[in-house]
């Protein structure tokens, strides 16, 4: 264990984050908002992954089929909130996830049924290929750096929505008295299906962007989804602010678990019980981060204003 | 249906006798293959592989009309236990055929036993079932696990590699994994790693690796681990500079999605399929015909399984003499695939162990070909624990 | 619209008249008694193992509800007390002690204490909170179940035998097995459903209510939830230790984080808050999947938009429905 590699698994973690940031920001930004529990976001997030895969190897082109599964993605998701989220949202939180956990059964079957079993990639555009060599013997890919402006570029323009603009005070209030702000005459049904397929969108674009880097697979939304939720939980629900940081919180602590929890537990113990401990220790990392940041803060760390 | 059937079963008597009618009797017999979530890609190699067989057959096995049942394992061990439960008990059964994953058998491997049918692993061998706990109506067409692993440990130690960097899931295939390695090399291990069973990103692992600088690096990453794992591996750029060798991390159900990433990559097999011998070329030119994906070692070793019953039920003249239809079983009478194939005392094979290499077709379909040959007539150590004469 | 507004926003299905409160559970039960009978008038033997499964699943809801419905608390982690009560009894069987009257104590025992310092912990939380820390404990019991190399780890621990009641062995028959699985699901209906009638449960269903209105008239809020959460979680361990016996094998799948989800759609399915709904969401949850599955390999395609106009068209569950289907005659 050196100094430069702690450097390099920092980044590592920072670069996780990143990825987790992106899949939770549609996930808070629905659930802050609109206080709805959106189970079928993680299947959203193989969805938009699928769509890459199929309009990639059209096109041709990364960034067109990149455009093109965004626009499939967002027309499903208005597609849904159609027929099946828009009478949900005035429904109790176990009703939502009961019938959101119906979509997570039919939309993986369906996954499966259009594009088989097997896993499938998209390949890594030219113009982001290739290495940087960030210190001896260590290549860094330059899609992950694609990959944290992409991350970085998402945060910014959603805090930037949230905070500066018309339809972000709206949200805002919206997030913290729905009735007013419709009695103020905004039509709160439109405001909802506008965020719900920004966040449908959201989800998509993270699987997108994903697909070069993990296999895409049926199922494939469901780990992320509860690593998601554990996201937002620490971050607090509703705040950008709070997923970006605990984002990059639960990337570092797993990540960081990941290399170094064998090195430390080996300073107490001999190698084969450190390897045993030190692996289920890691697995459970974040969900220990989880519990004790609830049980100190159930606000979560950075709590969405209005929402107490 | 039951006045249907017995009409024709009457009918079968007044025109071809006695005999013949008693071949009417169909062989029932249950695939239970995961159908759900990612490992289903393997689960529908199984379950293709075996049907191929019984197709080519003319919907028979030894003679006989065949009847099978798919049941659907879930990869959850107690709904398999559920679901093949009601299978043995609600009648005659034959043959049960599957599963893929060693823990669905652990748990299914007792109700069909029980029941009196043969259950015959197309793909999970473990330890236990080869040794104290091995059964005289179990029988295994793939391999015992530990031994995949060892061709890799084996090979490395032939190479004469020093250090190794060695990576598999944290679960009990992966413990088992990195021991059947390491009981062959014996060179360092510098590191050895178990990562989650749904880990996402391995940059933490590979700049690790490229940090470390190992000689050899042994991964067992079965799924879609192995696919995000090669994908990543050669993103970072570690291609060509470290010899990569591995088990169920890069074969017929995940090169489709690791494509170029995967080409020259190892790993250890019983059969790959450019195997040169007639028998495979059917049977892969049959398989992608009918399925449209190069067959691995799942659906190999299925299609196998078939054929073993097919040998066994015409050997023996049917399934209601059970001890002449297991010594017919114990023969192995039948031209496997993998050419050379015999059982040991504890029913699991003796058979030779390759190094195979991933490599792009002319087609451009990727599969996985035959390198060397790095044990020959390899049993599993297991046996002398098993009973069974 | 605040993230604590979860738990009082669970719509439990409002006091039911006294003779509903009597008659469907006593229907439900009857019917379960007799289902035996069903087997003996040709449905195949499958179907009893099936029942019972579903039974054995049932006594896990049951518990879950007094919690989720009564109580308003959203356990994401119930699954763990059934993976604790499986793995006592998985592992006391494996080295050699198969005594039930020896079993059944420590498998309560165990989920005593865990639900005691896990509930102390959760309780300090609400809402979505609650129903996350509860998912952390349970993924931590899973991992843990991973680690245990000398009982099989991942790969799970075959059961070679089973429990026996004072030298008695009524698991090796699948009827009697059936009887004993009904009569516990039976006894711990009653057990809950006393608890609810009692004053004890009266303060349960209240705080879901108003917390602080109860906490002004003298009770301690938290410790009530805590008693609750702990037998609720002794019951699922008992329901673990039937699993365990049934399948005769053990797993760390047993308590993922998706069986806890299936607990809580198995409630809400039959209507939370009635108690025998869970029941009924239970075996309905199994049965349809049992049949549905054996229709076709893509079920999940049926059962999913299923749910979901389930959800979209009926309120209170299974429960709520037969209700107004009730109402509308009477």
């Amino acid at each position: 264990m050196t100094a430069s590699l702690l450097i390099v698994q920092i980044l590592n973690g920072l670069q996780l984050g990143i990825l987790l940031f992106l899949v939770a920001a549609g996930l808070t930004l629905v659930f802050g908002v609109m206080d709805f529990i959106n189970l079928a976001h993680g299947v959203q997030y193989m969805l938009g992954a699928y769509l890459a895969v199929t309009f990639v190897a059209l096109t041709g082109s990364f960034v067109l089929g990149l455009v093109l599964a965004l626009a499939a993605a967002l027309a499903i998701g208005l597609a849904l909130e159609f027929l099946v989220f828009r009478h949900l949202y005035e429904r109790d939180h176990l009703d939502q996830v009961l019938a959101t956990f119906g979509l997570i059964l039919l939309l993986n079957q369906s996954v499966k049924m259009i594009w088989g079993a097997a896993p499938l990639s998209v390949p890594v555009p030219d113009f982001l290929s290739g290495n940087v060599a960030l210190m001896d013997g260590i290549l860094y890919p330059v899609y992950r750096f694609a990959l944290i402006g992409a991350g970085l570029g998402v945060g910014a323009l959603l805090w930037f929505i949230v905070e500066k603009t018309r339809t972000g005070m709206l949200l805002r209030a919206g997030a913290s008295n729905a009735p007013m702000v419709s009695a103020l005459g905004v039509d709160i049904r439109k405001l909802f299906m506008i965020v719900f397929a920004f966040g449908t969108m959201l989800a998509g674009f993270a699987g997108a962007m994903a697909a070069p880097i993990l296999s895409v697979e049926p199922g494939m939304g469901d780990t992320v989804l509860i690593l998601a939720f554990v996201v937002i939980v620490i971050g607090g629900i509703g705040s950008i602010r709070g997923a970006f940081v605990a984002a990059l919180i639960v990337g570092l602590v797993d990540t960081l678990g990941r290399s170094f929890m064998n090195d430390l537990l080996r300073l107490f113990m001999s190698a084969p019980s450190a390897r045993a401990t030190g692996a289920a220790l890691s697995s459970m990392l974040i969900y220990l981060l989880m519990a004790v940041v609830l049980f100190l803060r159930p606000e979560g760390l950075l709590p969405a204003r209005g929402r107490t | 249906m039951t006045l249907k059937f017995s009409l024709s079963l009457g009918a079968g008597v007044l025109a071809l006798g006695l005999s013949a009618a008693q071949a009417q009797e169909p062989l029932k017999i249950g695939v239970v293959s995961v159908l759900t979530g990612p490992a289903a890609a393997l689960g529908q190699q199984v379950r293709d592989g075996f049907q191929l067989a019984v197709d080519q057959n003319g919907g028979k096995l030894g003679g006989v009309p065949v009847q099978i049942t798919v049941i659907d394992d879930e990869l959850k061990p107690d709904v398999a236990v559920g679901k093949v439960r009601g299978f043995v008990e609600g009648g005659k059964v034959d043959f049960v055929v599957g599963p893929v994953f060693s823990n669905i058998l652990g748990a299914i491997a007792k109700p069909v036993l029980d029941s009196g049918a043969f259950l015959i692993s197309p793909n999970a061998g473990p330890s236990t079932m080869a040794g104290k706990a091995c059964h005289q109506n179990f029988f295994v067409t793939s391999y015992q696990n530990d031994q995949v692993h060892e061709v890799l440990g084996k090979y490395a130690q032939d190479q004469n590699y020093k250090k190794a960097y060695i990576i598999a899931p944290n679960y009990q295939a992966g413990k088992d994994s990195l021991a059947g390695f390491k009981r062959y090399f014996k060179g360092e291990v510098i590191d050895e790693v178990y990562v989650p069973l749904n880990a996402l990103d391995f940059s933490a692992e590979l700049a690790k690796i490229a940090s470390a600088k190992p000689d050899v690096v042994f991964a067992f990453l079965p799924g879609g681990l192995g696919v995000n794992f090669v994908k990543q591996w050669s993103q970072a750029g570690l291609t060509g500079k470290v010899p990569f060798l591995s088990a169920f991390t890069v074969d017929e159900s995940t090169l489709p999605a690791q494509q170029d990433a995967a080409v020259g990559m190892f790993g250890g097999m019983t059969w790959a399929p450019n195997m040169d011998n007639p028998q495979t070329k059917k049977f892969v030119a049959a398989y992608e015909a009918a399925y449209k994906i190069v067959p691995g070692s799942y659906a190999q070793q299925a299609y196998d399984a078939a054929q073993l019953i097919d040998s066994a039920v015409k050997a023996a003249g049917g399934t209601a003499d059970k001890d002449k239809l297991r010594a017919a079983i114990k023969k192995a009478d039948f031209t496997s695939l993998r050419g050379k194939f015999k059982f040991n005392t504890n029913g699991y094979p003796i058979q030779d162990f390759y190094l195979v290499k991933v490599a792009k077709r002319p087609d451009g379909k990727f599969q996985t070909e035959i390198a060397q040959k790095v044990f020959a007539d390899y049993a599993d150590p297991h046996a002398k624990d098993c009973a069974l004469k | 619209m605040s993230a604590a507004a979860t738990t009082a926003e669970v719509t439990s299905v409002a006091p039911p008249p006294e003779r509903a409160k009597v008659l469907l559970p006593a229907i439900l039960f009857l019917l379960l008694a007799l289902a035996p009978l069903a087997v003996t008038l040709g449905m195949p033997a499958g179907w009893l193992a099936l029942l019972t499964r579903a039974m054995i699943f049932a006594i896990a809801a049951l518990s879950l509800d007094l919690i989720l419905g009564v109580g308003g608390l959203v356990s994401f982690g119930h699954a763990a007390f059934i993976g604790i009560g499986a793995y006592v009894t998985g592992i006391m069987i494996t080295e050699g002690r198969s005594e039930a009257l020896v079993i059944l104590p420590a498998i309560l025992a165990a989920c005593a204490v865990f639900g005691a310092i896990t509930g102390a912990v959760c309780l300090r939380t609400r809402g979505v909170a609650f129903i996350m820390i509860t998912l952390a404990f349970g993924q931590m019991v899973y991992f843990l179940a991973q680690a245990l190399s000398a009982y099989g780890g991942d790969d799970g621990l075959t059961l070679y035998e089973t429990s026996r009641f004072l030298g008695f062995d009524p698991f090796a028959n699948r009827i009697a097995f059936f009887y004993t699985v009904l009569a516990a699901l039976a006894g711990a209906y009653l057990l809950i459903r006393g608890l609810v009638a009692s004053r004890f449960g009266r303060v349960l269903r209240a705080a879901r209510e108003n917390p602080t209105r109860v906490s002004v008239t003298g009770f301690d809020v938290t410790r009530v939830r805590l008693v609750a959460y702990v037998i609720s979680g002794m019951l699922a361990g008992l329901s673990g230790f039937f699993l365990a016996n049934h399948t005769e094998f053990v797993s760390p799948a047993f308590m993922s984080w998706q069986r806890s989800g299936e607990l809580i759609f198995m409630a809400v399915l039959g209507g939370v808050g009635s108690l025998h709904g869970a029941i009924i969401g239970a075996i309905a949850y199994l049965i349809a999947e049992d049949a549905l599955s054996h229709l076709t390999e893509h079920w999940r395609a049926i059962f999913g938009p299923l749910i979901v106009l389930f959800v979209l068209f009926t309120r209170g569950g299974i429960v709520g429905l037969l209700r107004k289907l009730g109402s509308r005659h009477g």
